[in-house]
């Protein structure tokens, strides 16, 4: 048993063996069906997340477990209860895994130092979101082989990026370079100690980039004055068809969805011969399959 | 019980009066009668204290402790309070007005007060609010308060955001003589911060409080106390950039003190680690470098007071979500282990550090003791400079456990604290006292 808590704390041959592992969960290649027959996975989302909890829905069925969804929706919470009673209670009925989405950074954190079941992080606030990380990992190693050597453009607000920050943390493990682009008031401190390169200006970085991955912009960050407008964003930071035409060839395009259309990245973009969105989803099925296989064990 | 104590050939440290080597301390009616380097005789039916290899200093100050009586008695109070007090050498405390009845009155004042002489264990000296409620919105009966006994005026916890309402307040105090204590934060530099800003917070997609928001609020108050010649005492200080205007406002004569807590001494934000919300406190844990700056400013005597900042919480206050967490530790009881920790660093003299816990915050607040000349109160705490012990937060007095200190080794212990001549903790055990209910 193994905790999926962060990208943070993992080794880079343990991520590759993860992302080997999720090759033989492809589709067509069925030979891991009963792996976690008899066990339960308890999904339990404090904040919606379609995608992500149906993925890892899929995932668990696919290997053969019972599924358990609790969602925070008319749940006790609303009551005073707190997460560790109700992690506690979730733990009481049995399941091997408990795949937890939580709107507080280090929610699976606290949760993990008092359960005896195996947590995976769907997603913590603003920390990490560890599963998308290596399903995007996994999507550019279909397509590259291997990352060393190749530089990926995280784009957007990094600030508030738990897919960034896993991203920036598996990438770099798996040898890749990787640049941060975004305004200065989206951008935290120390993300060079953490291994990135940080630009403003995303037309000097797009020519070097082998991938950029647009990051999805929440609107209430206006409000919060962050931004001036989504007018300016895009003007700065989309990914419109005019900056597709000056990237690399053979240079792709990735986004975690969902997406703003028009805001972070144009709909001719989104949907265009580079984009690699729907082949993330698809690989976010077996990814996550050899994540619940490794966690379960 | 005797009335005289002899303390013979202990090392006493008493910096305000340039005292450190090998004394007898003779005390008599709960008053200093005679620090001698020669060994006086001992007078008839005098209690001998065989103070040799140990420090015999002032009894320690604390001017910011929070009692939590009256309204969270399940945290803490005034009885359990003062027995942590004296357990951690302190023989004087003064208590923070944020209670859940309000130390915006006189009457709550005088209830802190009767509680405290209930307890008869050390002075307690309550501190008033600047603002009724603490909401920041109109003064509280000042010259009430301070005739009710209260020692300086605070909204501690929270900061007087309106400028204007803070320059009247200072402006006010001024008839009284009493200092405005002020804990700084910008409300809308630190919303939604859990920690620090640094590369931490980064680390942990937790959003940060930036310095800048305790850094402004201190340059708009000395602006302010500059105009209004009152004094300002500036709580919790955690920050390069408020020491860095502290030391400049003090150049110019201003009547500015401050003090800074054991833990932002000797912790930074890297503390919280994996979200230990025993690492959470406003203002929070700051870079190592902030770290350096306060631990110079402390030596260099910019900074006047260690002040614990005493927060009892309940277990269930921290086992939460970091940003649900609250803020706050407890310090009573850790407080002399981690100011010694400064000093075998060589941060600190062993003169300076009594000085940070007895005359720095007895004059900051015009505070009787901390010090020991014949005609001083008759408080004293025994140190042993020498033993080792590890932090036991189940063994606290106190009656919370907040602390990220729990396991940590120390050197130097309290071995006895006495308060006006007379003994209220020794070797772990606190002296009399009782509930007063
Ligand atoms: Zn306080």
């Amino acid at each position: 048993m193994r905790h999926l808590l962060g990208i943070e704390g993992w080794r880079r041959d343990e991520l590759e063996a993860l992302l080997d592992r999720a090759q033989a969960h492809l589709p067509g290649r069925p030979d891991a069906t009963n792996i976690l027959r008899g066990k339960v996975v308890a999904n339990l989302f404090f904040e919606d997340s379609t995608r992500t909890r149906t993925s890892f829905h899929m995932a668990a069925k696919g290997l053969g477990a019972s599924v358990m969804n609790w969602t925070q929706t008319g749940s006790s919470v609303s009551k005073g209860e707190t997460l560790l009673d109700t992690a506690r209670n979730i733990e009481a009925t049995g399941p091997t895994v408990i795949v937890m989405r939580h709107r507080s950074s280090g929610a699976p954190h606290l949760v993990a130092k008092h359960v005896r079941c195996a947590i995976i992080n769907a997603g913590d606030g603003t920390h990490e979101h560890p599963s998308q990380a290596l399903l995007d990992a996994f999507t550019l190693r279909q397509r590259w082989g291997s990352l060393d050597g190749r530089t990926v453009l995280i784009l957007g607000d990094i600030m508030h990026s738990r897919v960034a920050r896993s991203n920036l943390l598996c990438l770099r493990a798996l040898g890749a370079r990787v640049v941060l682009c975004g305004p200065p008031t989206l951008m935290p401190p120390g993300l060079e100690a953490m291994g990135a390169e940080v630009t403003h200006s995303l037309d000097s970085a797009l020519p070097q980039a082998d991938a950029v991955m647009c990051l999805r912009l929440q609107l209430e960050r206006m409000s919060e004055n962050f931004l001036p407008s989504t007018r300016e964003y895009s003007r700065l930071f989309g990914l419109n068809a005019a900056r597709e035409e000056r990237m690399k060839e053979g240079a792709v395009v990735m986004h975690p969805g969902p997406i703003n259309r028009g805001v972070e990245i144009a709909p001719s973009v989104a949907d265009g011969a580079r984009s690699v969105i729907l082949e993330q989803v698809s690989n976010g099925v077996a990814v996550r399959r050899a994540i619940l296989e490794v966690c379960a064990s | 019980m005797s009335s005289t104590v002899l303390f013979r050939r202990g090392r006493v440290i008493d910096p305000r009066n340039g005292v450190d080597g090998v004394r007898d301390v003779l005390v008599r009616d709960g008053k200093v009668v005679e620090v001698s380097e020669a060994p006086l005789p001992v007078p008839a039916s005098a209690e001998v204290v065989d103070a040799n290899g140990k420090w015999v200093v002032p009894g320690f100050i604390d001017l910011h402790v929070h009692l939590r009586e009256p309204g969270e008695e399940g945290k803490e109070t005034v009885l359990t309070g003062c027995r942590a007090a004296v357990a951690g050498g302190f023989t004087a405390v003064v208590a923070m007005p944020n209670t859940k009845v309000v130390n915006d009155n006189g009457m709550v004042t005088e209830l802190v007060l009767s509680r405290a002489r209930a307890a008869n264990l050390c002075h307690v000296y309550p501190a008033g609010a600047i603002t009724k409620g603490l909401k920041g919105e109109e003064m509280a009966e000042m010259g009430e308060l301070v005739s009710a006994g209260c020692v300086a005026i605070t909204d501690d916890g929270r900061p007087v955001m309106n400028a204007a309402l803070m320059r009247r307040a200072l402006q006010y105090s001024t008839q009284f003589g009493v200092p405005i204590m002020v804990h700084e934060e910008d409300l809308t530099l630190s919303a939604g911060g859990a920690m620090h800003e640094g590369a931490t917070s980064t680390r942990l997609g937790l959003r940060g409080i930036p310095a800048s928001a305790e850094v402004a609020m201190v340059a708009r108050d000395l602006v302010l106390l500059e105009e209004t010649g009152a004094r300002l005492h500036l709580a919790h200080v955690s920050c390069e950039g408020s020491v860095r205007l502290i030391r400049e406002a003090k150049r110019r004569g201003l009547r500015v003190t401050s003090e800074v807590t054991p833990h932002h001494l000797i912790l930074d934000d890297r503390a919280v680690g994996d979200y230990d919300t025993h690492a959470k406190m406003a203002p929070p844990l700051r870079s190592d470098r902030d770290v350096q700056a306060l631990r110079e400013a402390i030596a260099d005597g910019t900074v006047e007071a260690i002040a614990t900042d005493h927060a009892p919480h309940g277990v269930l206050d921290k086992l939460v979500e970091f940003e649900k967490g609250i803020n706050g530790i407890v310090g009573l009881e850790t407080a002399l282990g981690l100011t010694l920790e400064l000093v075998h660093a060589g941060v600190l003299t062993a003169t300076r550090a009594v000085e940070l816990l007895t005359h720095g915050p007895a004059q900051a607040f015009s505070l009787p003791g901390g010090h020991l000349a014949p005609g001083a109160p008759a408080d004293v705490t025994v140190v042993d400079p020498t033993e080792e012990w590890t932090v036991d937060a189940h063994r606290f007095y106190s009656r919370s456990r907040n602390t990220p200190f729990h396991g940590r080794k120390q050197k130097g212990r309290v071995v006895q604290t006495w308060v006006g001549g007379r003994k209220v903790f020794e070797n772990g055990q606190v002296g009399p006292g009782k509930e007063s209910r």
